[in-house]
This record gives structure tokens, C-alpha cells and sequence, in this order.
């Protein structure tokens, strides 16, 4: 096989419309809600209402006195069937794993954990009878802060884990960062707190199990990002269903941000009652149950320490992070704070020594995992809000600071001081685009004329680099995870030289549909519409690990890039034989192979598929048939990178902020299709931008949910944000054919800082030079009124 | 997401609302555009066994004028308001405030009446009441009676109107340019954080009278009665505008929640209060 770079056209790099978005726009789509089957029983949830409590009892008995009741389910009894606790992915050494029952057993550590489930005829009927399920607790102390869990004498969220600590974890050299600090001219200290997030799909989890008798089978749809990773894990290490006889799909899915990746105690649930009951069995979450009960994000308490010596340049970083993670382990919870963050803490900047310290807590509240960006945001957020401080301090312009910093292009490949290697980079010119697409200068010059009348403009950069395409095995493996993070992919031509392509990529708003039908049309010479994708089905795709981490087009595409290439190669063997031509003689172009020299002597791909099946007519050593699967696995992670800039206003009499410019030039390697990248990056953005502004999950102390609700979460608006202005640089990845690296991401790790960073410079005349997010008026006003010797 | 069980009437004229309210008392609840009950019902924080359903009385929606009288119906739906020329044209308070309501879904189902007898503390209209001296008809078996949009709000969440009448009709006076309403949305909800609604009358280049309506700041919609003073009989212009919202916070007690401290809703009051005077002031003065 050869794995040389794809040539950039005519349909890799072109933008036509996706093909998913008739059925999604004409409400044609198929979400797991939508999909009902006869004699299905509907399943609600008895939640706890308090952070912390023993159980005491249950009293089911009026709840099964009520009409079309027909079981609650409690955890005491699906431990006594056999169901285990759901496991974590990824093991760091020492690491205190706390017992995550489908059910509670015996406690309950945050509001909204499930207790009980009931079966009933209807979702209304279910709703009623949970009402009346008795549950006596018994309430306990609750913490809620990572910070106050690790103090000494907090509440114990887990009676057999002493301190509430997860794991402590370090990267780096903390001998060479001492060293390091101590000679340094001047060390910049910060403290930023990076608050916790509610991902918020528009698409609710729902789940719906049916129980075929006949084949012994569980076939189960559910709302998720990886139905083959659901299987395994539920199949092999919660229920004890053998995979041969489980079948995991994973229809339209509406979002997921990272929120659908996990195995859930709900779905495990409704899985096992299918059987059990043998009845299907059907649950969709309410918005109010997905605010309390879907994995939340982010939550870390950081001091960073970065010193400079006397030409502003880094000599060493300290990072040390409390990372509050809930109640319970999801799947990816230990690597997120970990190696998804200590190991990009040298950003793209050249940092001789870094030590990264993180301890991760348990607290009683909703468990925290992967949230778009995933551990890259909070470290690009740390360094990026510090390098700003470091600016002021230092008496630099930022975008200064930021170039004498950047690891230069001649040093690639570059080896940081966190493990990493980045194999390909070239910095300067993007954050070269940035500065001259917004006008750095004349910018400045405004924002200095604005301040002597009042107006106060803030400019924000983030300069940023983000591993993704997770992830090569080996690397990972030897990190700690318990599976390597391959993709598989499958391209089978039919006789009449249609195209199906099976991938483990799962499509929940990235446009796969388009973009892979793109890749393999591409390299067959056929038309997108005559590829059909499918994902998402245990059933009908080998294998997959899903999409998460910024990972579908380079390693899932690669996947299939490389399988069109192993088909095409057979083709070429076919129509050599046809054309009485050695296979080397062949060449391939428009969707026909065709003898060197006199392309009037040809065969069309559908000729040649025709006959790879008809089969009386090939080379006598050939199987039939045409079709390649591949499994690529990756050897390093790629590498985005670029510069974000965020210009806003700031009415400093009422706090209140409007983001009015945003410049994004990121590099993504070569790009599929720039529509659905700009349409990515616009979302990431915008999810960025909304946590440094608007969003914020706050608990009181007692851990319960103070924003539960849409009426106090604030969700980004269209209205709140300006026109993004986009630009790329290509650097092609040297880890996949493709050349491609990850762009689901890339919005979400640059713009909160940007975005905090601009508001923080707006606010600069005013004395202040650091704000925890998000930056809402009121503590913008309230700085701003201290400042000014106010009350 | 599930309400409780509930019987849905459907009431087809005032009438039939009526003897359906009294027949069921406590028990029912009218739902008109449900943009506050259902959801409400949905987290079944209220579990009303009856609703009665007024959105399809004939006569209860619509916009009439006469006798220098807007007459706007109760079931009448905010994006009507919006769009109604006679609103536009001789209550434009009213019609600037009702375009800021929640977002297009919900201003085409959101209603006049139900949004003014909610009495919801972040609500737009209920200043807007205030600042046009609104007057609200209050219709029971035992028949009608006017209440001011003064004491039409005596608490949180709570109207004047009594158990067994329904708000059917707002009525307005027709007023000049001299108005403005300035809010600042929450980022979430989309409820006013703060809204100061003002509509001033000038003669002569002063100012002959002024109502300030505020809400979202404290538990109920309020007048500001200190700022009225100070405009009342001052120049049409930006200082009045100034000295005069200074003393917009003038005997309210604001409370620390966790939309901000009173000490920025006090400054709050004040900001907008003087922003929303001086584009009255501006529009009052461009006639």
C-alpha cells in the first residue's frame, strides 16, 4: 500500500453541501426517541435530591400498587443479579476507585444519582409512580469544591477513600523547573480557577433496549458517540452480555460534545431490565435529569508559576492543579486532567523545564469527564491567561511575549518537557495573520484613543497548539489507558461499482457522512452519492473506538483512505488482467484504469467491480469480490495550532461585555471540506467564548445544583456573538496519508482565553489584571467600582 | 417534563371561562399562551387539576382604538403587539418592549394578559404598565371592574386580580414619542436582569409629565417615584437625564442575590434609568 499525501482535489478540499442535512432539516432524522417498538415499557429514574446520604430503605410497594406499574428496580438488586459497578478507562498508579453502581447501593454522592427505576406502560405513568417511591435517607455532610474536599476534616464522599483523593499526579522534571525558577529574572505567579461546564447537547440521552428471545440478542439503541466502546463496556464489564449476542446502534445523534461518550448508569439499566423483563425498554432524558446526571466538564483550581529570564523568554513552568471530578469515575475522567492536559502544557512555546502537579478529587457532585477540548482548554487557558499577566508584568506586548516564545520552525521535530514529541509546526505565520487580519496596530492605537473618552476596547490573543487525533496505542498505552484508540474502517464496492464505507467513527454533528463519502470518492473517481456511509451499528461495523478528541478525520479517514486504497490496487490487478497490461502499466484517473500511454484502451471502475464479483475473469489467484478493510492506528497525535484574537467592549458603568470581533487562523493540516472545518471552528468558538463570558455550573455548598435549569445556565446565543473572521495555514500532518489533523476541538481549547484576555486588557487602566471566569457584569462592575474606590 | 395528570378545558367565550373558574376555584389555572405554566407544570412545581384554555376565545385577542383609547385584548399574542401599527404608532413603549420578550417562538405565543396577571418579577410588561398608566379590566360573573396598572402588582408573583376573574382587556391611553424602554436581558433566561421603562410628555421643551417604570431588580415591578419628581417640569434634555436617574435606587432596598450585589443593582437602576430618560428625552425632542 502507499500512503502518500492525497492530491487536494478535485473532492478532497471541496465544499459540497452535506449530504445529512435533508433528513435533518426536514425532520427526517431517526434519534433513539424517535424509534418505538411494540409492548415497550417506559422507564423514570427515583433520583436523590440530596449531595450525600446513606439509604436506609426503599419502599417501592405504593409505587407498585399504581396502574400500568410493572417493576422498580432497585440497586440492591441488580448487585444481586450479577451487574458490577461502570469502570474507568484509564488507570493512573494509586488511583482509589470509588464503586459506580448502575443503582446506588447503600449511598448516594451527588444529586441527581440514580436510585430506582420504574417500568411502566407510558413515560407519564413511569414519572408518577417514581414520585411515589419512599426512599429514606439518611443525610450526610456534602462537599462540593475540589479545593474544600482535599482540606483536612472535609466530608468523605467515599467512606473507604481517605482525603476524597482520587490520584496525585505529576509530568515533568521538577528538579530542572526548581533549578530553573531560582535562576530565572522574574517568576509570574497566577491563580485561576477554570470553572465547571454542563455540555448541553440539544439531543437529550435516551436509550432503548429490546430483548430478542429467539436469538438470545440484546439490541440496544442509545444516544451514543462510540456504540462499539458502549458494548465492550457494558457487555464485557457491567452486565455480563457476551458481545455476539449484543448489539449497540447508535442512530442520528443530536450532539454530544463529548457528554455521550461514557457508559451511563441509565442505559445499563434499561439494557439489563430488556432482559430481564423481556419487554423493550425505553428511557429519554429530561433537560432537567441531564443537568444533573450527564458527565459535566472542566472544574479545576490551578496556581501556575511561569519564570522568564531577562529577554522574556520562558525558562520554566510550574503548574499544580486541584481537578475536581465528581462524585464517581466516568470513563475518560482520570486521563482528562492529566495526560489531555499536563502533556500540552508547553503550548507552542519553547519552556526548557515544566512540572505539572495534579491532584484529583472526589467531591458530591455530578461526575466531570471529557467536555469538548477535554484537559487542552484548562492547560491553554493556564498558560495562555499567564502569559497576559506575564505581559503586563513584564512590561511586553503580548503578541511579543507570544513570538519570542514560540517554538521555532526549524526545530521540528520538538520535544517538550511534557512528553510529547510534536512531529510538524510552523507558528509564526499564523499568529503573523491574525495580527494583520484585525490590524494589531492600528487597533491599539484605538483601543488608546478609546480610554481618554471612555470607551474601553479589549484585544485578546491565544496562541495554542492542541494534541488530537486521539490517539496512537503504543503512546497511550504505555501511559496508562486501557485500550489503544485505533479506527477501523471498511470500503465495499458492489458489483454495479456502488460504494458502502462502514467506519467506527460515529457522526453526532461533524458531517461524516459528507466528508468520508468525500475521501473515497475521491480516491475511486465516483461521486459523493455514490458512497454510502454508515456508522454508529455494532451490528454492521467491524469495530470501532468512535469519535471524541478530535479524532474522526485522521484516524478514522485515514482508515478509510487507506482501505480505498488497498481496493483500488485490486481493481488495478483486475483490469491489468482485462487489459492483457501488467499491473504496473496501469494507471487510474476520472473513474477509469486505463493502459499507460493510450488512455482509449480503458476499463471503468464499475467494469472492474462487475467483474471482481462475476469472477470467471480475473487473475486465477485472486479471491473474489472487492473490498479492504483497514485498521490504521496512528503513530503520534497531530498537532493544530494557530492564533486566536478577541476584540471586545467593555461598558465598564454596568459590566456588561460584547464580544465584537473574532480572528481565527488555525492550521488543520489539509482540509477536507473548509465548509464543515469553518463550521466546526465557529462552534468551538462559540463554546469557548461562552465559557470565558457567560456559562458557569454553581453548586452551594451543601452540593446542590444552583443552575439546573436553562433559565439559569446561560447557553450561548447567535445574538451575543459577532461574524467570525477565519483564515488557515496548511501544515499536513506527517502521521496519516491524508496530511489532516483534528478541527472539532481546536474553537473551543483558543477562544476562552482569548476571549477572557481580551476583557482583562479592556479593564486594564482600571488596574486589574486578573478575573475568574465567566466574566459576568456583576464581577466586572464590582472590580471595576473597587477599583475606583467605590462602596 | 411529564405534568401531573390534569383536565384541559377548553372554554370558548368569556362566559364559559368564567363558570369554569368558579366551578373549579384553587383548582384551575387559566392557560392562555403557557410560555410560564407549562413549564412550570413540566417540572411539576405546580399541578393545577384544570386548566381552561382562553386562547381561542373569538373577541379576546385583538388591538382596537377610539376616543383616544388603545383597547388591546387580553389573549392578544406579543408578536401582534409588535407588529400592530396603532401600538407602533400611539403606544411605542409598549410596542419597543414587547419586541425584547423571550425570542420569536415565544412573543408568537406568548400573550399580553398572561404576561402582565403572571406578574413575573423579570417580566417586561409589567413596567411598561406602570410607565403608560395602564389600565387593566378585570371580568368575574359578578362582572367587570378596572384596576390601575398601580395596584395591579402588589407582590411577587402576585396581581390585583382576585380568585374568579380573568384578566380580558389592557387599555392605553395614546401617547407621544417621548419613550424608551432599556433592558438588559439575562444571558440565560433572557428575563430582565433590569428594565426602566419611561414615558414622558413634554410641552414647550419640558417636560409635563413622566411615569418610570422599573423591574427585574426587585420582587415586583415598581415605579420610581424619586426620578419622576426630579423630571417632572425640568428641560427636555441629557442633564436632566442625569441628575434625575441618580435617584433611581432612592428608597429601594436592593439584596445581594446571586444575579449580583445591591450595590450593582443600585447602580444598575441608576445606569439604565439614565439611559433610558435620555433616549425618551431625545425621541420627545426630535417631534
Amino acid at each position: 500500500m502507499t500512503t502518500t499525501t492525497a492530491p487536494r482535489a478535485p473532492l478532497i478540499g471541496s465544499s459540497p453541501k452535506r449530504k445529512e442535512d435533508g433528513r435533518f432539516i426536514t425532520g427526517t432524522g431517526r434519534y433513539t426517541d424517535d424509534i418505538n417498538m411494540p409492548g415497550q415499557l417506559h422507564a423514570a429514574f427515583v433520583r436523590s435530591p440530596y449531595a450525600h446520604a446513606k439509604i436506609r430503605s426503599i419502599d417501592s410497594s405504593a409505587a407498585l400498587a399504581m396502574p400500568g406499574i410493572h417493576a422498580v428496580i432497585t440497586g440492591e438488586e441488580l448487585k444481586a443479579a450479577g451487574v458490577n459497578p461502570l469502570p474507568p478507562g484509564w488507570l493512573h498508579p494509586g488511583i482509589q476507585i470509588a464503586e459506580f453502581w448502575p443503582l446506588a447501593v447503600g449511598q448516594v454522592s451527588h444529586v441527581g444519582n440514580a436510585v430506582a427505576a420504574v417500568l411502566a406502560d407510558s413515560p407519564a405513568l413511569a414519572r408518577d409512580a417514581a414520585d411515589a417511591v419512599v426512599v429514606d435517607y439518611d443525610e450526610q455532610p456534602a462537599v462540593a469544591e475540589g479545593v474544600d474536599a482535599l482540606k483536612p476534616g472535609a466530608p468523605q464522599v467515599h467512606e473507604k477513600i481517605p482525603g476524597n483523593v482520587v490520584f496525585r499526579w505529576a509530568l515533568g522534571d521538577a528538579d530542572a523547573t526548581d533549578t530553573a525558577m531560582q535562576g530565572a529574572r522574574s517568576i509570574v505567579r497566577q491563580h485561576l480557577t477554570n470553572q465547571r461546564l454542563i455540555a448541553n447537547a440539544i439531543e437529550p440521552r435516551a436509550s432503548l433496549a429490546n430483548y430478542d428471545v429467539a436469538a438470545d440478542e440484546v439490541t440496544l439503541y442509545v444516544t451514543s458517540q462510540n456504540p462499539h466502546v458502549h458494548r465492550l463496556i457494558m457487555g464485557a464489564f457491567v452486565l455480563g452480555l457476551p458481545e455476539h449476542k449484543f448489539r449497540v446502534i447508535a442512530p442520528d445523534v443530536g450532539g454530544g460534545f463529548g457528554s455521550k461518550i461514557f457508559i451511563y448508569p441509565e442505559e445499563c439499566v434499561v439494557a439489563w431490565a430488556s432482559k430481564s423483563l423481556g419487554r423493550p425498554v425505553k428511557w429519554t432524558a429530561t433537560r432537567s435529569e441531564a443537568f444533573v446526571s450527564d458527565a459535566q466538564g472542566r472544574d479545576h483550581d490551578t496556581h501556575v508559576e511561569m519564570a522568564f529570564d531577562e529577554g522574556g523568554k520562558i525558562v520554566a513552568l510550574r503548574v499544580r492543579t486541584v481537578a475536581n471530578l465528581g462524585a464517581y469515575l466516568t470513563l475518560f475522567a482520570p486521563a482528562v486532567p492529566t495526560y489531555l492536559y499536563g502533556t500540552v502544557m508547553s503550548g507552542p512555546y519553547n519552556i526548557p523545564a515544566i512540572h505539572v502537579e495534579v491532584t484529583a478529587a472526589y467531591t458530591n457532585t455530578t461526575p466531570v469527564d471529557a467536555y469538548r477540548g477535554a484537559g487542552r482548554p484548562e492547560a491553554t487557558y493556564a498558560l495562555e491567561r499567564t502569559m497576559d499577566v506575564a505581559a503586563h508584568q513584564l512590561g511586553i506586548d503580548g503578541a511579543e511575549l507570544r513570538r519570542r516564545n514560540l517554538i521555532p520552525k526549524d526545530a521540528f521535530p520538538f520535544q517538550t518537557a511534557v512528553a510529547l514529541q510534536y512531529d510538524s509546526g510552523n507558528y509564526e505565520p499564523a499568529l503573523d495573520r491574525a495580527l494583520a487580519m484585525i490590524d494589531y496596530p492600528q487597533l491599539r492605537a484605538e483601543q488608546a484613543e478609546g480610554r481618554t473618552k471612555g470607551k474601553y476596547l479589549g484585544i485578546g490573543l491565544s496562541t495554542y497548539i492542541e494534541a488530537c487525533g486521539l490517539a496512537p496505542s503504543h503512546v497511550v498505552g504505555s501511559l496508562g489507558a486501557q485500550a489503544g484508540l485505533y479506527e477501523s474502517g471498511v470500503v465495499r464496492v458492489h458489483p454495479t461499482g456502488k460504494v458502502t464505507v462502514l467506519t467506527g467513527s460515529h457522526a453526532h454533528g461533524q458531517g461524516h457522512e459528507t466528508t468520508f463519502a468525500q475521501i473515497v470518492a475521491h480516491e475511486l473517481g465516483c461521486g459523493i452519492d455514490d458512497v454510502e456511509v454508515v456508522h454508529g451499528d455494532t451490528g454492521r461495523v467491524p469495530f470501532g473506538m468512535g469519535t471524541y478528541g478530535s479524532r474522526s478525520g485522521a484516524v478514522g479517514g485515514a482508515a478509510l483512505f487507506s482501505a480505498a486504497q488497498k481496493v483500488k490496487e485490486k481493481g488495478r490487478k483486475i483490469a491489468a488482467h482485462l487489459l492483457e497490461a501488467a499491473p504496473e502499466d496501469v494507471d487510474f484517473a476520472d473513474g477509469s484504469y486505463f493502459v499507460k500511454g493510450s488512455p482509449g484502451t480503458s476499463k471503468a471502475f464499475g467494469e472492474i467491480a462487475l467483474a471482481a464479483y462475476l469472477a470467471h475473469n480475473i487473475p486465477a489467484d485472486m479471491e473474489p469480490g472487492l473490498e479492504a478493510t483497514t485498521f490504521f492506528n496512528p503513530a503520534n497525535f497531530v498537532f493544530p495550532f494557530g492564533t486566536h484574537v478577541a476584540v471586545v467592549e467593555v461598558d465598564v458603568e454596568t459590566g456588561s461585555v460584547q464580544l465584537i470581533r473574532y480572528v481565527a487562523v488555525d492550521d488543520f493540516g489539509n482540509v477536507i471540506n473548509p465548509m464543515i472545518v469553518d463550521g466546526q471552528l465557529h462552534g468551538g468558538i462559540t463554546q469557548g467564548a461562552s465559557q470565558a463570558l457567560w456559562e458557569g455550573a454553581q453548586y452551594d455548598s451543601n452540593g446542590q445544583l444552583l443552575t439546573g435549569s436553562m433559565m439559569n445556565y446561560a447557553l450561548p446565543k447567535a445574538e451575543f456573538l459577532p461574524m467570525f473572521e477565519t483564515d488557515r495555514t496548511v501544515t499536513p500532518s506527517p502521521v496519516n496519508p491524508l496530511g489532516v489533523k483534528g478541527a472539532g476541538e481546536a474553537g473551543t481549547i483558543a477562544s476562552t482565553a482569548a476571549v477572557a484576555n481580551a476583557v482583562i486588557d479592556a479593564l486594564a487602566p482600571f488596574g486589574i489584571t486578573h478575573l475568574d471566569m465567566p466574566l459576568t457584569p456583576s464581577k466586572i462592575w464590582e472590580a471595576v467600582n473597587a477599583a475606583r474606590g467605590g462602596n | 417534563m411529564y405534568p401531573a395528570p390534569f383536565e384541559y378545558h377548553r372554554a370558548l367565550s368569556v362566559s364559559e371561562a368564567l363558570a369554569l373558574l368558579a366551578q373549579y376555584g384553587d383548582e384551575a389555572k387559566i392557560l392562555a399562551g403557557g410560555h410560564s405554566l407549562i413549564p412550570v407544570m413540566k417540572l411539576r412545581f405546580a399541578s393545577p387539576a384544570h386548566l381552561v384554555d382562553i386562547a381561542r376565545i373569538p373577541g379576546l385577542a385583538g388591538i382596537t382604538e377610539g376616543d383616544g383609547m388603545i383597547r388591546i385584548g387580553a389573549a392578544t399574542r406579543h408578536a401582534d403587539v409588535v407588529s400592530s401599527p396603532i401600538v407602533r404608532a400611539k403606544a411605542p413603549l409598549l410596542a419597543e418592549a414587547a419586541s425584547q420578550i423571550g425570542d420569536p417562538l415565544i412573543r408568537n405565543m406568548g400573550t399580553i394578559g398572561g404576561s402582565v396577571a403572571h406578574a413575573d418579577p423579570g417580566a417586561d410588561l409589567p413596567a411598561v404598565m406602570l410607565a403608560l398608566g395602564a389600565t387593566l379590566v378585570a371580568t368575574s360573573q359578578a362582572g367587570s371592574r378596572t384596576i390601575a396598572a398601580d395596584d395591579f402588582f402588589p407582590d411577587v408573583f402576585m396581581s390585583a386580580l382576585r380568585p374568579g376573574e380573568l384578566l380580558t382587556e389592557i387599555r392605553i391611553a395614546e401617547q407621544g414619542a417621548g419613550a424608551a424602554y432599556e433592558k438588559r436581558a439575562d444571558p440565560a433566561s433572557g428575563y430582565a436582569i433590569v428594565g426602566i421603562a419611561v414615558q414622558l410628555a413634554s410641552a414647550g421643551g419640558t417636560i409635563s409629565s413622566v411615569r418610570v417604570g422599573m423591574t427585574g431588580l426587585g420582587p415586583k415591578a415598581m415605579r420610581l417615584a424619586g426620578v419622576e419628581a426630579a423630571l417632572e417640569g425640568q428641560p427636555v434634555s441629557g442633564a436632566t437625564a442625569d441628575a434625575a436617574a441618580s435617584r433611581a435606587a432612592e428608597g429601594i432596598m436592593f439584596i445581594d442575590d446571586a444575579r449580583g450585589s445591591a450595590a450593582y443593582k443600585a447602580n444598575l437602576a441608576r445606569v439604565h434609568a439614565g439611559r433610558a430618560i435620555a433616549r425618551a428625552c431625545e425621541r420627545a425632542a426630535s417631534r
